[in-house]
């Protein structure tokens, strides 16, 4: 099996330096590439890849980067932005790339940035992540110093650098327009879409975000070209994929497979099944902001299109598994207490519904619902649409709230019925 | 101490140094006198909004929006304690819980020896290692509630 | 023009607006927040939900924000469709979640926006049974309450404070549910246009302070189409009364003119009139023994009369902040060669240089929402955030001229508020500011000079020149050349240029050299067309006042000193305040006589035979004449007590009696100004700025009051246990009643806009033409001036020699230059404390230091100032603070420093 994205990563230990990196290859795709292709060709090879977003959304790599604009009149300068906020619960998966790759992220940025013509990288950094920010940073010392990075890369005329900015906290500076804000130094509030970053972006220019395994597997997808990328996933997927597992599970951790391994085969092979006494009920597949799968989906391919078609989301790829012995209405009340608190407060239904959905949930588990609450909670999950919010922060909120409604009822009821948590032992 | 050090200068020109314009360090500026500091205090937002050229009105709505900037007092060491949904699953109330007894101070509270404030944090990427929490740079999980308090005496 | 269905109904919408505005501006109701015409769409509250279908068998649709989706071709929406129906309830319920509920003792209770809105969405129940949030207010100051629970969090406040107004100090802080829009710590909001928080807030966030202290429902308000009288700008004001004294002044929205903003001098100074320095009955100040004396009307009337036959030379002082009518009626009496006006001699210059300049030469007057188009702005000494506040707002937003086409270019609708903003960012201008002292508006300008008046005049004839050779050099240029190319080329380049010049400077020579900077631009450009311009006057009336012609209050004083003088009419005059008590003391000596006609007692009025009560902008019918030279009439709001009354119906009376035939045929309001027009072709078409009195609608006259208005009958009860009929006004279409048209009257006459579901001031896209364009059937007012066009003779300007001495050069305050408004407490509290401010160097070069007392003096007035440092003031200039305290204006202008002993 092929593991492109992590094969030089050795877990406990620090990362390649530029000279062990350049021993496995590393930055002949940039060199290659830079200055002797044209950039449109490098969008090509992406778009013929089949990549899809990493970061939550699955959005084709390659037709994002064609928005920008190109060509001597295009506004300057233009930006790439590696998105390593990772904020989303459940998710680790980013960390495990920027920890042990730093130099595989730089030349796929290096590589990014040149396609669309971007002279400024930034790598907006999860400020938790200070492991991966002290290698980072030496790793792009490193490339500057040979002149990877700087105002003439790889003797092309070409100029790229790349600067990390550490966030200070907030699940919205992941979201690409609330990333850009943050960036410009003001409130991580979204911006609207049309325009999209694109066109008018970090500073009013046309920037790209992309989260950071997407942008990770540019430099194999330019270094093997697209067709050998497409093949490495499974069950008609493109390239592979980090998934993630975390719960009660044996060996929880991240592991590089084919896209579209099925559920089971992650829990039961690579995650080592359930911890003893723990019985899988549902896992979220990609974060917080997916609907459960249960039993049910266990030889379900995890790739964006299957899953959608089993009613959830691929999202970020990270299983967060609910076993037998977990309480849905507390786990749920978990997750939207996170959405309330990390909502930016800019748009009503999120800013005045999740906190409102959070507090009935809060009182469910302390055994003070009421019917009529379950009835709210589903009016909530309804509404709080995409569309209907300003952002998909709401909409994904809804996402495990929905479905618990509707595949755990009954435990919903029963907290009514029995006033109290069924699943917290009397006091 | 109001004004802002040669090194908070410093380290705040290196950031304006990679961005078009010194407002958008707002940030990283706030950042940095908090590592300096521990904490933003009046002044220091003042000085940092004077050096930037922002009214502190509109540094202060920078500021109150970001978790990790601190507008209150903390004390030597901050303890991060995951309040995301797999630490929950794996049991983090009791940590929570234990942290609280061992500290004898509340979350946000700055304990009586001023060595530690203790803050429920979200997700702290470390799902597969929960329940997680990080002391000041370092990451730790999974922690039972017994390893608590020998966890802490290692942070003077 | 694009069609587009609306539930089924095609219709025909401009694709350049937001569905939001298309729909309101064809009359369905549809609930929003946080747009506004002003301020555009940024999709915060999702409260303006409606269905968008894909196409003709779409029928379940998606659910989507009006104010952010354009009105494309073919694009079919459904405002009833249950999906976005359902979703503008529960936004409603949403926002009702922590709100207090507390209605009964809100002042926006009966015009607020959030109760309309949730009548209108139709949220009735409330479902949650989670603890409210709650916040601590804060004190904003003298003028605005802070109640931060009712807030909705639309966002409109900091929209307008921050983006709009360019202040600094409100903001939205925090996150999630625990917003707050705030200062960083309680103080006064520094921004000269916060007031406008008021009308701007959908709730009860931000409310009058002063209305407050006498507060009245808007239900219980009578209220008239009015102009303000605080400045030179004339902006449009619907003034509020109850019980015989006004209540509030909130911005009556005109297309051309102020929009939908008023700045808070405008807003606030209205508490003059229930100042304890009210004039309300006539007063014989030097009656028997000295003593002052209450007269009828009779004996006032009778002593002027006499005084007028018994005086061989009778001068008037005509005044900037009176009517067009009362300023004709006294230059009637005492004839062209009598008449004064109550102007140091060089602000009567500057005025009389500023209209001559846009009767004569190329260049347009632009109206302020004109100005807010212009794309490259020069101003030549003039601190407009001062001196004429509305008028720095609009240069606020022409400033985004430029910016906005660049980011439409790149294919943002113009509506699209949050992403212009983001694609612009910073990019303000090009606007070039050449001040004497920093102003508020430098955080926008491409570039500021630092100059002495005298420099600015050489500068702004030096750059004319760059652009047109013909005009004549004149030495004491001291700018770079760079700097005069860099102009020249803005204004050649632009679209609508435009330069803008004041009285501020004491300076004619600098409202000539504006005037050729602008003529000389259509030299240069290819269109040949010469550059807007606009002046900033002084005072209501400077205009209006010039148009009448006269000479200046120094001439007034001349003549006397020389005993040609019997008698002088002063009318709504402060002499003490212009000339300084000395001067104006003297004056009053050497004529044998005086009358003075105003509204407020002031040491002139203490030296006067007779005093005569005259009605406030509020009580009283008359024209002002705006700097941009549009007349515009102010309708009585109430009818005032007897005998108070407008300052020309009091010299009609005496007039009368003393035999001047002549004021016989001013029977009412129209019939003088008629005769105004009649006589000063300039005034032609003053009739014209406002509908007749004969006007009626279905027989009727306009109603002042709603029909909501209660406790008509008990209102005088403690008198009359009968209900007194209603004052009657001949001289205007309204009654001073409730009864009235049950027809929606022309929007320039409406008094209460108001419609079915719309309480709030968001009524208005139901009284204008299309959104943010004119009033439904025209705006009020019409311009008195347009440019001649060419040939045209550049005007002389004429440098004053170079001199050792500081120039002195006013400082004017928006709180606290303006007499009137000074009087209102909340204006005063805002007042700066008065000063002397130098540049550092000059003072040390003086021997003077922050906060050393020196003497200022200048044709007999002199004070006492404190000096005050400012590192940003230009060399050579003394800047002396207009009105403030009482210091003589004439000190302002003229003002010279006694140092030493
Ligand atoms: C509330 C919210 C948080 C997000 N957080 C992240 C994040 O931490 N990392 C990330 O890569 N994408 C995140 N996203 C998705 C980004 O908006 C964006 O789609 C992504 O960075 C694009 O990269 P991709 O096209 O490579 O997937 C988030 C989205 C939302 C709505
Ligand atoms: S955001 Fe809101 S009000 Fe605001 S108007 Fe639109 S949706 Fe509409
Ligand atoms: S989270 Fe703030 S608008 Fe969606």
């Amino acid at each position: 099996m092929k593991t492109p994205l992590t094969h030089t990563i050795r877990p406990k230990e620090p990362p390649l330096d530029l000279s062990q990196y350049r021993r496995t290859g590393g930055y002949r795709a940039a060199e290659l590439t830079v200055g002797r292709t044209a950039p449109g060709d490098v969008v090509d090879l992406v778009k013929r890849s089949g990549l899809r977003g990493r970061g939550g959304a699955g959005f084709p790599t390659g037709a994002k980067w064609s928005f920008v604009p190109m060509g001597d009149d295009a506004p300057r300068p233009k930006y790439f932005v590696a998105n390593a906020d990772e904020m989303e619960p459940g998710a680790f998966k980013d960390r495990y790339l920027l920890e042990g790759d730093p130099h595989g992220l730089i030349e796929s940025m290096i590589l990014s940035g040149y396609a669309i013509g971007a002279e400024v990288g930034y790598i907006f950094l999860r400020w938790a992540y200070r492991l991966a920010y002290a290698r980072l940073s030496r790793a792009i010392a490193e490339a500057r110093e040979a002149g990877f990075l700087g105002h003439d890369i790889f003797g092309s005329g070409h100029a790229f650098d790349v600067h990390i900015h550490v966030s200070a906290g907030r699940y919205m500076c992941g979201e690409e327009t609330g990333l850009l804000n943050a960036l410009e130094g003001k409130r991580a509030t979204p911006r609207h879409k049309p325009p999209y970053p694109q066109a008018s972006g970090l500073w009013g220019k046309p920037t790209v975000v992309n989260n950071i395994e997407t942008i990770c597997a540019v430099r194999h997808i330019v270094f093997h070209g697209p067709d050998w990328f497409r093949e490495l996933g499974a069950n008609g997927g493109a390239g592979t994929k980090l998934y993630a597992a975390s719960g009660k599970l044996r060996q929880p951790g991240v592991w590089e497979l084919p896209i579209g391994t099925p559920l089971g085969e992650i829990i039961d092979e690579h995650a080592g099944g359930m911890t003893s006494g723990a019985r899988f009920r549902a896992t979220l597949p990609g974060g917080a902001s997916t609907e459960f799968l249960t039993r049910e989906h266990w030889d379900l391919p995890l790739d964006f299109d299957p899953v959608a078609t089993a009613g959830s989301r691929l999202g970020t790829g990270t299983l967060i598994v609910m076993d037998d012995g977990t309480c849905p209405v507390g786990m749920v009340h978990n997750l939207e207490a996170f959405f309330a608190m990390e909502s930016c407060g800019f748009c009503t239904p999120c800013r005045e519904g999740l906190p409102w959905t959070a507090g009935v949930l809060r009182r469910l588990e302390e055994g003070r619902g009421r019917y009529e609450d379950i009835e709210l909670l589903r009016h909530h999950a309804k509404l709080l649409a995409p569309g209907v919010t300003f952002c998909a922060l709401a909409p994904g909120a809804s996402a495990p709230l929905a479905s618990a409604l509707s595949l755990f009822g009954d435990d919903f009821e029963r907290h009514v019925r029995e006033g109290r948590c069924p699943f917290r032992a009397e006091a | 101490m109001a004004a802002l050090s040669s090194a908070e200068r410093a380290e705040i020109d290196a950031e304006i140094a990679i961005l078009p314009d010194a407002r958008s360090a707002s940030i990283e500026a706030l950042k940095t006198v908090q590592r300096h500091r521990r904490w933003i205090d009046d002044d220091a937002l003042g000085a940092v909004a004077e050096y930037l050229d922002l009214s502190k009105h509109e540094l202060e709505a920078i500021a109150s929006f970001y978790n990790l900037l601190f507008r209150k007092p903390v004390g030597r060491h901050v303890v991060l304690v995951c309040d995301s949904v797999s630490c929950w699953i794996l049991g983090n109330e009791a940590v929570k819980q234990a942290l609280e007894d061992s500290l004898g101070a509340a979350f946000g509270e700055v304990t009586r020896d001023d060595r530690f404030t203790a803050l429920p944090m979200q997700c702290l990427g470390a799902c597969d290692r929960g329940p997680a929490l990080m002391i000041d740079e370092d990451l730790h999980g999974p922690v039972q509630p017994a390893d608590v308090s020998e966890l802490l005496r290692r942070y003077p | 023009m694009a069609t587009i269905w609306i539930d089924g109904v095609s219709y025909e919408a401009d694709p350049s607006r937001n569905l939001l505005a298309v729909i309101l501006e064809l009359g369905f109701d549809l609930p929003y927040f946080c747009w506004h015409p002003a301020l555009g769409s940024i999709g915060a509250c999702r409260q303006c939900a409606i269905t968008q279908f894909r196409g003709e068998d779409d029928h379940q649709g998606q659910v989507v924000m009006a104010c952010m989706t354009p009105a494309a071709e073919g694009a079919r929406v459904s405002i009833d469709h249950a999906s976005a129906a359902t979703l503008r309830k529960s936004v409603i319920e949403w926002l009702m979640v922590s709100h207090p509920h507390d209605c009964p003792v809100c002042d926006e209770g009966g015009e607020c926006h959030l109760q309309d809105m949730t009548v209108m969405a139709g949220h009735t129940y409330r479902r949650s049974r989670l603890p409210k949030r709650t916040y601590i207010s804060q004190d904003l100051g003298p003028l605005i309450g802070h109640e931060m629970n009712r807030c909705i969090q639309c966002y409109r406040c900091v929209r307008f404070y921050r983006e709009y107004a360019g202040g600094h100090d409100l903001q939205a802080m925090g996150t999630r549910d625990r917003i707050y829009f705030g200062r960083y710590q309680d103080g006064p909001l520094e921004s000269e246009f916060a007031g406008n928080l008021v009308e701007i807030c959908p709730t009860g966030v931000f409310t009058d302070k002063t209305q407050a202290r006498h507060y009245t429902r808007k239900w219980d308000l009578q209220t008239a189409p009015s102009i303000c009288t605080h400045c030179g700008v004339g902006c449009n004001i619907n003034p509020g009364e109850r019980y015989g004294a006004l209540r509030r002044v909130r911005a009556r929205y005109h297309g051309a003119v102020n929009g939908y903003f008023l700045c808070d001098r405008g807003r606030y100074g209205y508490e003059f009139e229930s100042s304890d320095r009210r004039i309300r009955v006539p007063l014989a100040p030097r009656g028997e023994q000295n003593q002052a004396e209450e007269l009828s009307v009779q004996a006032a009337v009778t002593r002027v009369a006499k005084i007028l036959t018994s005086s061989r030379r009778v001068i008037g002082v005509g005044s900037p902040r009176a009517t067009i009518e009362s300023n004709y009626a006294l230059q009637r009496l005492v004839g062209a060669d009598g008449f004064f006006h109550a102007a140091c001699a060089e602000e009567h210059r500057s005025s009389l240089a500023a209209l001559d300049a846009l009767r004569e030469g190329p260049s347009r007057s632009p109206a302020l929402r004109e100005i807010e188009r212009c794309d490259a702005v020069v101003v030549l000494g003039e601190d407009l955030t001062q001196s004429a506040p509305m008028m720095a707002l609009a240069i606020r937003q022409a400033a985004l001229a430029i910016p906005r086409s660049v980011a439409e270019r790149q294919g943002i609708p113009p509506w699209h508020d949050a992403a212009i903003r983001e694609s612009v960012q910073s990019a303000r201008g090009p606007v070039f500011l050449l001040s004497p002292a920093p102003t508020k508006l430098d955080d926008l300008a491409t570039r500021v000079y630092r100059k002495t008046p005298r420099a600015i005049a050489a500068a702004g004839q030096a750059i004319a020149r760059a652009l047109d050779p013909q005009v004549p050099a004149l030495a004491g240029d001291e700018m770079d050349r760079a700097g005069i190319e860099e102009i020249a080329r803005a204004l050649t380049v632009a679209e609508r240029p435009l330069v803008v010049a004041g009285s501020g400077t004491a300076s004619e020579a600098v409202i000539n050299a504006a005037a050729n900077l602008a003529w000389a631009t259509s030299a240069a450009r290819e269109d040949d067309r010469a550059a807007e311009l606009a002046y900033a006057l002084p005072w209501a009336n400077s205009a209006g006042l010039s148009l009448l012609g006269g000479a200046p209050l120094d001439e007034a004083l001349a003549a006397a000193e020389r005993g040609e003088v019997d008698a002088a009419i002063i009318l709504e005059s402060d002499l003490d305040r212009i000339a300084g008590p000395g001067p104006a003391e003297r004056f009053l000596g050497q004529v044998r006589h005086a009358v003075v006609l105003d509204h407020i007692a002031h040491p002139t009025a203490a030296r006067a035979d007779v005093v005569l009560p005259a009605a406030t902008f509020a009580e009283g019918h008359g024209h002002l004449v705006n700097s941009e030279g549009r007349a515009q009439r102010q309708m009585a709001v109430f009818s005032p007590d007897e005998p108070i009354r407008e300052s020309w119906r009091w010299l009609r009376e005496a007039m009368m009696l003393a035999g001047y035939d002549e004021a016989d045929s001013w029977t009412g309001a129209e019939a003088i100004a008629e005769a105004a027009a009649r006589d000063h072709p300039a005034l032609a078409r003053l009739p014209d700025a406002q509908l007749s009195a004969d006007f009626r609608l279905g027989g009727a006259k306009v109603a002042r009051a709603p029909h909501r208005y209660s406790g008509r009958a008990a209102a005088k009860l403690h008198l009359n246990v009968l209900e007194p009929t209603p004052p009657r006004d001949n001289d205007s279409p309204l009654e001073f009643s409730m009864e009235g048209s049950p027809v929606l009257p022309p929007g320039k006459i409406e008094t209460t806009f108001w419609a079915p579901g719309w309480s709030s001031p968001q009524a208005l896209t139901r009284f204008q033409e299309e959104i943010d364009g004119p009033l439904r059937g025209g705006d009020p007012g019409v311009r008195l001036i347009e440019p001649a066009g060419e040939p045209f003779a550049y005007r002389d300007v004429a440098l004053s020699a170079p001199s050792p001495e500081l120039a002195p050069t006013p400082v004017v305050a928006a709180f606290g230059s303006e007499e009137l408004s000074a009087l209102a407490p909340g204006i005063a509290a805002l007042a700066p404390r008065a000063f002397l401010e130098l540049n550092p160097r000059d003072a040390a070069s003086l021997g003077l230091a922050d906060d050393d007392v020196v003497s200022v003096r200048a044709r007999g007035a002199s004070a006492r100032l404190s000096v005050r440092l400012e590192p940003g003031r230009a060399q050579g200039t003394a800047g002396i603070p207009l009105g403030l305290e009482d210091i003589p204006v004439a000190l302002s202008f003229a003002g010279e420093l006694i140092t030493g002993s």
